[in-house]
Formats: structure tokens, C-alpha cells, sequence
């Protein structure tokens, strides 16, 4: 159909509409059901979602924290679906592709998971095949030799990339390379892999490990029954977690300049510092200065470096989170000529925002855009759990979400100012440039 | 095996304005937002020889303020909004995404520019840098990052499918002039070669007031006529090699298949399923678990509209000789050709397609992008009977379609090799 032309004269373009200020919006997380399994395992779940489909995670407390040999939680973790006892590892992927399934493992430093996404309909004939990871994987030698093989070649790949090298680079400085969080995986580390320390990883760590369930979606009315027959007898012991303490061990030097590739035309840059935690209460309200310094497409950094002096294609600073250390972090890659010129202009921006309060009109804009934001990532349940997630493994406060929001919404230029004065100071960053 | 299929069904409402502007309209009240799309009929593949990146070098300039409004993204931002775009060889896509209460102003912002924009000098010196950074980036200080130039030229003689997107080389986006980008927005940022989506928490009576109300004055500009040199059919099998620094040998092999609406193409997508994309697909099981050959191995096409390529690639495990590796997939691709799969092995990939499918439309962005996308083939709808299509290949279609498609002279070969470098 067509509709009528209502002429249109007396529109003035230049004047914008009305609109509701983001910060007046009542923002609600849904609250998450929770069921405990008779092993205790506990179970957080989120029903919602217009689509018949769900995931679930499985969380265990098998980061590299507790390896006491480097890339054994991460071999662990990745060839969990490389052969059990039943199953080879064709057998496993074809069983779950043929159900349309995804299946991801991740290893991170304090956890490592599984992941299922599934339509809802097929999640009981899944179910099993994941116990059955848990319970029965055997963890060939030929698959380990693939993995080993595979994964040296894609790590020399990566080592010709000036941001992979300055990502490993980096994290070193902060922790030192025998902390979990500064520490990288080298092709020694990969010979060095070998199928008894993965045995033994495997059986302390996820079959006798601390588990944790996450599921969202569109979710069967007998699904806690469901997880309760599969994994609520499996012998995990949900509190015992061996005591271990990583000293962090930062570089003395601040400043670096390394050069990767001679012929490279562009430099990785990498500005850092220690950080504080999600508990910290200057935490909520950093964020909003972090937004505005270089964490969106309006923020300084990238309105001066992107914008204005065209080094870059894009520029960002944000919190690299871990449980129990942070980092912030500026990151950019520009070219060669200018990777000088641009750490300048990041000292400068960080210099502006510790001498200048910012404008009540910036500040508005930035609290709409953080708030719009949220409230865009709220509506499906994978990101909803995805909240209560962080919310949990950080054994935040229940309110961390309204607490938040409230934070975002209250804070002021000077207390903008006086955060940047804290945490905006060259002298606390390492900086590293790799060509 | 079957299983009862799950009806995914995008409602939506299709208006045309006297201009020639489509909208369509598809309401969700489960969200507080409302998702803004607009594709503009213009891609890679228009875009003149001499001056190719120009597409997505607009889609930079797109940002750099309109007649009225000399910022696009901070009144964007103040009204709790976020946006992006894209450029492909085949069309380009401006989104943004709002509260709902604040829709009138995504209607003010993008009806402002594609009213006009303000073709700021600045504007254009700054995003020429970027867009070079963002070559420099992707396509040059990165190992094997000039793949996709090289295949292009190998592979397409005729069709403008012959560059990137990002363009044939940095001079052409250094050289670039505010008069092409005044000629190129005229030519193809007009409301008859535009879509307009609108999807969310929506009333369809406001919808239809104000987009009349914003862009309803947009002179409607000429429809672009579309006359692309066709590629003609390959005769004969071509063959590259190159020694680059990179520290693996990458093989790289791509046949010419037909177009987005042609009937076959959703037998050739499950066959790229079959052959790659999962740990379960042959290439990947047989050439990297069994024989050992790659470190990894794939097989996918780009969903180009026009005549498009299917491609597998894979990095070689080093010390395997390439001519050996390749003889490794030609036997899998002879496999395929001459025995039938079976019922199983293409239900896992419909499978496959259906769970994508469901797991794509819980976006509300993608809902709104696919619209539009499908507008542009000429029928939203078919939005809603692609599940069906899948679903309807026989193990026939595959065998047909993939001896049509594996032929040795419709094929393309990259041998990307590792420099030896000298003792």
C-alpha cells in the first residue's frame, strides 16, 4: 500500500526530536531461578526468549590458576570432545552436528567451561553426551598430537601479527610470565603437553571439580529433573578447591619498543596499568569515565585519534577483567609513522580529563549511551545470564546490576575529574609499541 | 530420522512511499528497542574499475555529518543509541539501534542523510587516512592478507567481483575527490535504490506518519540500473603460485557457482556444510584427523548475489608436499561427486541450518538487516520459506550440484607458499 504524502513543510531539520533521556529509564534484570542439585551443584537459570532454542554452560572451576604445568588446563579443556570411552571424536561431533548443536569449550584463567547451544527440543539427547565428556573422556595420544601439531603452527601464525605479540607482551608486564593472568603458551609449552598431567587434570578438575550450571533460553518444564539425573550424581567435590596463591611479579621497566617485523606498516600499541576490581566502589563510576576517555565511538580517543588525526582505524580503552586483579588497558593499532604521535595524543586526552571537568552536556551524553546500552543487551536471555553470571563467579553483591546503574546515573564531573586523577596518570602505564 | 520442524515465521509489514522508498515495518513487543535499517542498492561491484573502495570509503563519509545535522552519531548516543554499518561487494547497511521512545530520532538522522550529506572537506582528508589504516590493518601487515586480491584477480576476468570491497589499492582511496563522492551519493543514496526496516517495539500507524514525515520530501532520485559485464563462463583451469613471508604453505581453491536466487544454491551452501565447518565434515575428519595433511581446512562461499565462488582453504602441516594435499581434497571431492551422501549426513547439515537459523533471529538487528536483504533479492517473504528450501534438497541435488560445481576447468587455484628464507 501506499500512504497519503502530507506535505511536509514547516519540518525544521536542523532541530532534533524530543527524546526521553536514557537515564530516566527504569532498567530490571530478571531475576534468575535457582535449583541445587543433589550433589550440591548449584543451577542458575533464566527462562525467556520468543525462540525455542537454549543454552547451557557448564562452569568448572579448572582455569589455568590451578595447573601446576603450563597449557594443561587449556589441552584439558579443548580435547574434552576428542574421544571417550564410548566415542571417538568423530563419533561425538557428528553426533552433536547431527542434533544442529553447538558445542564450545573455553578455558579462561580462574574457569574453564563447556558450552551447548541447542534448540530446545533436542536437549535431552545432548545432555548425556556431555556427561559422558565429564565422566568418560580418554583423551587420546593421537588426538593430542594433532592438537600439539595444530596448535604450533596456528602459534607461529599468530607470532607475525604485531597485536598478538603485543597482547602476550603486555599482559607479561603486568603479572610476570609465571602468573596465570601474564602467562602464554610457547611451543615448548605445547611439547611439553602429555596425556598423564591431562589425565590428572581431567580427573581432579572436572570430574572431582567445583561446578557451577548456567542455562537460559526457552526451557522444558522437566529440565532440573533432566540435569539432576545426568550430573547430580557425579562425585564433585563443590567446595574443595586446592589453596593457591600466584605472586605477581610486574616488569620494572616501563617503556618498550620492540620491533617484530621489519617490514610491518603498522605498530601494535598497548598503554596499561593495574587496575582495580569489580568490588572496588570507584569501579561503577570508572566506567563512565572509561566510556568517555575511549570506550565508545563518541569517546576522546577516538573523536581525536580516529576523527580528527585519522592514525588510526580504531582506538579503545577498557578493563580487562579477572577475578582477582585488573587491568586497564588503551589499545590501538596505527601506523608506523604515527604510533609515537598517537601514545602522545593518549597523554594528552588523559591530561585534558584530569585538569578540565567534563561538560554537563558530554556527561549526559555519555550516561544516555551507557544506559541505552544496557537496556539494548537486556532483552534476550542469553545476555541476561550472561550477567548473572559475571554477578556469580565474582561472588558479587546480589544488587551488583541496580548498584551499577545507579552509579552511572549519579556521578558527576568532579568526581569524573578527581577518578581521572587517580587512574589517568602516564607514570602508572606500561607502554609498548609493536611494529 | 524427522524431527517436527519449528515454525519460524518474521511478520512484517511491506509500504511503499511516493518516492519510491520501500519500508518495512516488523513489530516485536517483547523488546524496549527499536532497530533502524537501511540498505542502500549500492556495493563494491558498481563502483568504476579506475576507482574501486569507493563504496565502502562512502559508507566512512556517511558519518561525517548531513546538511542539517553536522554530528550523526552524538545526538545518536544522547538518545541511548548505537550504530554501525557495512560494506560488501553487493550492497551497503546502515544500522542503529535506540529505545523505542526515542525512534524519532533515528527518522531524523538517517532522512537527513540520505537527503544530503554535508560533503565536508575535512571529513573526507580524515576518513581517506582511515580507511587506508584499516587497509594497512586487515589487508597488508597481516600474514596471507592479500589472499582475496589475488584470488579475485585469478578467479573473475569480467565481473567487478574482480576487487575487494576495501578496493584494489591504496592509491585509488588516496586519490579519491569531493566531486566523485558528490556524484557517487546522487547516483545511488536516493529513496527508490533505498530499503528502510523498522523493527521493534513499534506502533505501525507511527511508523507510517513518520517516515512520510522525514523522508516523504526526499526527491525520489533516478532508479540505478544495474548492467554489470557478466563474467563468462571458465574454460579452463587457472593456476597461481606465490611465495610470500608467512611461516605455513596455505592452499586455496575456488570454483565459480551461481547466484543467490538461482534454485541451486541452497544445495551448494549444504554442501559447503558437508565439506567443511564443523569437526564432523569430511575435509576436516578425513585431511586433518586421518591423513594429517592441514592444520585446518575449510569450505564456504560469500552469499554474493551475483555469480558467486565456493571456496575451500586450508594451511598445510608443514613438510607435506602441496600437490599431494591437493590430490588429498580432490579425492574427497571426487567422493562426493560420484557416490550419493546419505540420508544421515544431509539431515545433520538441514539440522545444522535450522538451529543457525533460530539462533540468528533472536537478534533483533539480524531479524531487521535480513529483511531488508531479502527485500532487495525482491521478496521479504522469502525470508520465511528459506527453512523450507533447505529442507527440501535431496541427496540428488547435492550429487548434481557438486559434479556441476567441482569441475577441474571452473576451478581456481592459489598455491600460497612460505618463503625459504636463505641459510
Amino acid at each position: 500500500m501506499s500512504v497519503q504524502h502530507v506535505t511536509s513543510e514547516g519540518i525544521d531539520r536542523s532541530q532534533p526530536p524530543r527524546i526521553k533521556d536514557a537515564v530516566d529509564f527504569q532498567l530490571t534484570l530478571k531475576p534468575y531461578d535457582k535449583y541445587v542439585l543433589d550433589n550440591g551443584v548449584e543451577v542458575y537459570a533464566i527462562h525467556a526468549g520468543a525462540e525455542e532454542v537454549m543454552q547451557v554452560e557448564w562452569v568448572f572451576y579448572a582455569g589455568n590458576w590451578y595447573e601446576e604445568q603450563k597449557g594443561i588446563a587449556m589441552a584439558t579443556n579443548h580435547l574434552l570432545k576428542n574421544g571417550t570411552k564410548q566415542r571417538s571424536a568423530f563419533e561425538l561431533s557428528e553426533y552433536i552436528d547431527f542434533y544442529g548443536a553447538y558445542l564450545n569449550r573455553s578455558c579462561f584463567h580462574e574457569t574453564a567451561t563447556i558450552s551447548l547451544h541447542t534448540l530446545t527440543k533436542h536437549i535431552a539427547e545432548l545432555l548425556p553426551v556431555v556427561r559422558e565428556m565429564i565422566t568418560d573422556s580418554i583423551f587420546p595420544e593421537q588426538e593430542l598430537d594433532i592438537f600439539r601439531q595444530n596448535m604450533k603452527q596456528r602459534l607461529e601464525v599468530n607470532l607475525k601479527k604485531c597485536d598478538f605479540v603485543a597482547n602476550r607482551l603486555i599482559d607479561e608486564y603486568l603479572f610476570g610470565y609465571h602468573h596465570p593472568y601474564g602467562t602464554y603458551a610457547t611451543a615448548e609449552v605445547y611439547d611439553a603437553l602429555n596425556r598423564e598431567a591431562i589425565e590428572a587434570y581431567h580427573r581432579d578438575y572436572y570430574l572431582n571439580g567445583r561446578l557451577v550450571l548456567f542455562v537460559a533460553g526457552v526451557l522444558p518444564n522437566d529440565l532440573y529433573q533432566q540435569l539432576n539425573s545426568q550430573f547430580g550424581s557425579l562425585p564433585l567435590r563443590q567446595q574443595l578447591l586446592p589453596e593457591r596463591t600466584h605472586p605477581i611479579v610486574a616488569a620494572q621497566e616501563k617503556k618498550y619498543r620492540i620491533s617484530n617485523d621489519p617490514n610491518g606498516v603498522q605498530g601494535a600499541i598497548r598503554l596499561a596499568r593495574p587496575y582495580i576490581t569489580r568490588r572496588h566502589p570507584d569501579y561503577a563510576p570508572m566506567q563512565v569515565l572509561n566510556a568517555l576517555f575511549g570506550g565508545f565511538f563518541g569517546s576522546r580517543l577516538m573523536s581525536n585519534i580516529r576523527e580528527d588525526k585519522g592514525y588510526t582505524y580504531g582506538i579503545h580503552s577498557y578493563v580487562q577483567n579477572h577475578v582477582s586483579a585488573s587491568t586497564l588497558m588503551v589499545s590501538t593499532e596505527a601506523g608506523r609513522d604515527v604510533c609515537e604521535a598517537t601514545i602522545g595524543e593518549v597523554w594528552h586526552e588523559m591530561k585534558v580529563l584530569r585538569e578540565e571537568p567534563v561538560s554537563a552536556d558530554e556527561l549526559l551524553l555519555v550516561k544516555n549511551y551507557l544506559i541505552g546500552s544496557v537496556l539494548g543487551d537486556l532483552d534476550g536471555p542469553f545476555h541476561i545470564i550472561a550477567r548473572w553470571k559475571n554477578i556469580v563467579l565474582n561472588e558479587l553483591p546480589e544488587d551488583y546490576f541496580y548498584h551499577s546503574i545507579d552509579a552511572i546515573k549519579s556521578v558527576t564531573p568532579e568526581k569524573l575529574q578527581e577518578l581521572a586523577n587517580r587512574y589517568l596518570n602516564p607514570e602508572d602505564f606500561y607502554e609498548l609499541i609493536v611494529v | 530420522m524427522g524431527f517436527t520442524d519449528i515454525c519460524i515465521m518474521i511478520r512484517y509489514e511491506r509500504f511503499e512511499l511516493k518516492n519510491g522508498l520501500r519500508v518495512l515495518v516488523h513489530q516485536d513487543q517483547s523488546t524496549p528497542m527499536v532497530v533502524m535499517n537501511i540498505l542502500y542498492d549500492v556495493g563494491a561491484r558498481d563502483e568504476d574499475p579506475s576507482r574501486t573502495g569507493f563504496a565502502h570509503l562512502f559508507e566512512h563519509l556517511m558519518f561525517g555529518g548531513s546538511v542539517n545535522i553536522p554530528d550523526y552519531d552524538e545526538p545518536l548516543q544522547l538518545a541511548g543509541g548505537e550504530n554501525n554499518a557495512y560494506t560488501t561487494n553487493d550492497l551497503t547497511n546502515y544500522y542503529c539501534q535506540l529505545p523505542a521512545e526515542n525512534m524519532e530520532t533515528a527518522f531524523w538522522l538517517e532522512s537527513d542523510r540520505m537527503l544530503s550529506l554535508a560533503f565536508s572537506k575535512k571529513s573526507l582528508e580524515v576518513q581517506r587516512k582511515v580507511v587506508c589504516e584499516e587497509f594497512r590493518e586487515h589487508y597488508l601487515n597481516k600474514p596471507y592478507g592479500d589472499v582475496w586480491k589475488l584470488m579475485r584477480e585469478l578467479a573473475y576476468t569480467t565481473h567487478p567481483y574482480r576487487w575487494m570491497t576495501i578496493g584494489k589499492e591504496l592509491k585509488h582511496i588516496e586519490e579519491a575527490t569531493l566531486s566523485d563522492v558528490k556524484a557517487f551519493f546522487f547516483k545511488h543514496y536516493t529513496p527508490c535504490n533505498a530499503i528502510l526496516v523498522v523493527a521493534g517495539n513499534v506502533d505501525m500507524e507511527e511508523v507510517k506518519r513518520l517516515a512520510d514525515k522525514w523522508f516523504g520530501d526526499i526527491p525520489s532520485g533516478e532508479r540505478y540500473q544495474r548492467n554489470l559485464p557478466q563474467e563468462p563462463v571458465q574454460q579452463e583451469a587457472r593456476r597461481l603460485t606465490v611465495h610470500r613471508d608467512v611461516p605455513l604453505d596455505a592452499f586455496y581453491k575456488c570454483w565459480h557457482m551461481p547466484s543467490r536466487l538461482h534454485k541451486g544454491y541452497y544445495a551448494i551452501d549444504l554442501i559447503t556444510d558437508i565439506l567443511g565447518g564443523s569437526t564432523s565434515s569430511r575435509l576436516y575428519q578425513v585431511l586433518v584427523k586421518e591423513k594429517m595433511l592441514f592444520s585446518n581446512i575449510e569450505c564456504y562461499h560469500f552469499g554474493s548475489i551475483d555469480n558467486g565462488l565456493l571456496t575451500i582453504e586450508g594451511k598445510l602441516v608443514k613438510g607435506v608436499d602441496m600437490a599431494a594435499a591437493e590430490k588429498a581434497v580432490e579425492e574427497i571431492l571426487q567422493e562426493l561427486k560420484e557416490k550419493p551422501v546419505e540420508e544421515k549426513e544431509l539431515q545433520k547439515v538441514q539440522n545444522k541450518t535450522e538451529s543457525m537459523m533460530a539462533f540468528e533471529d533472536m537478534s533483533l538487528m539480524n531479524r531487521a538487516n535480513s529483511l531488508a536483504f531479502y527485500e532487495l533479492l525482491g521478496d521479504a517473504s522469502l525470508m520465511n520459506s528459506e527453512l523450507n528450501r533447505y529442507q527440501s534438497v535431496t541427496v540428488a541435488d547435492i550429487q548434481q550440484y557438486a559434479q556441476q560445481i567441482f569441475d577441474e576447468r571452473n576451478s581456481n587455484t592459489l598455491y600460497y607458499l612460505a618463503q625459504k628464507t636463505n641459510p
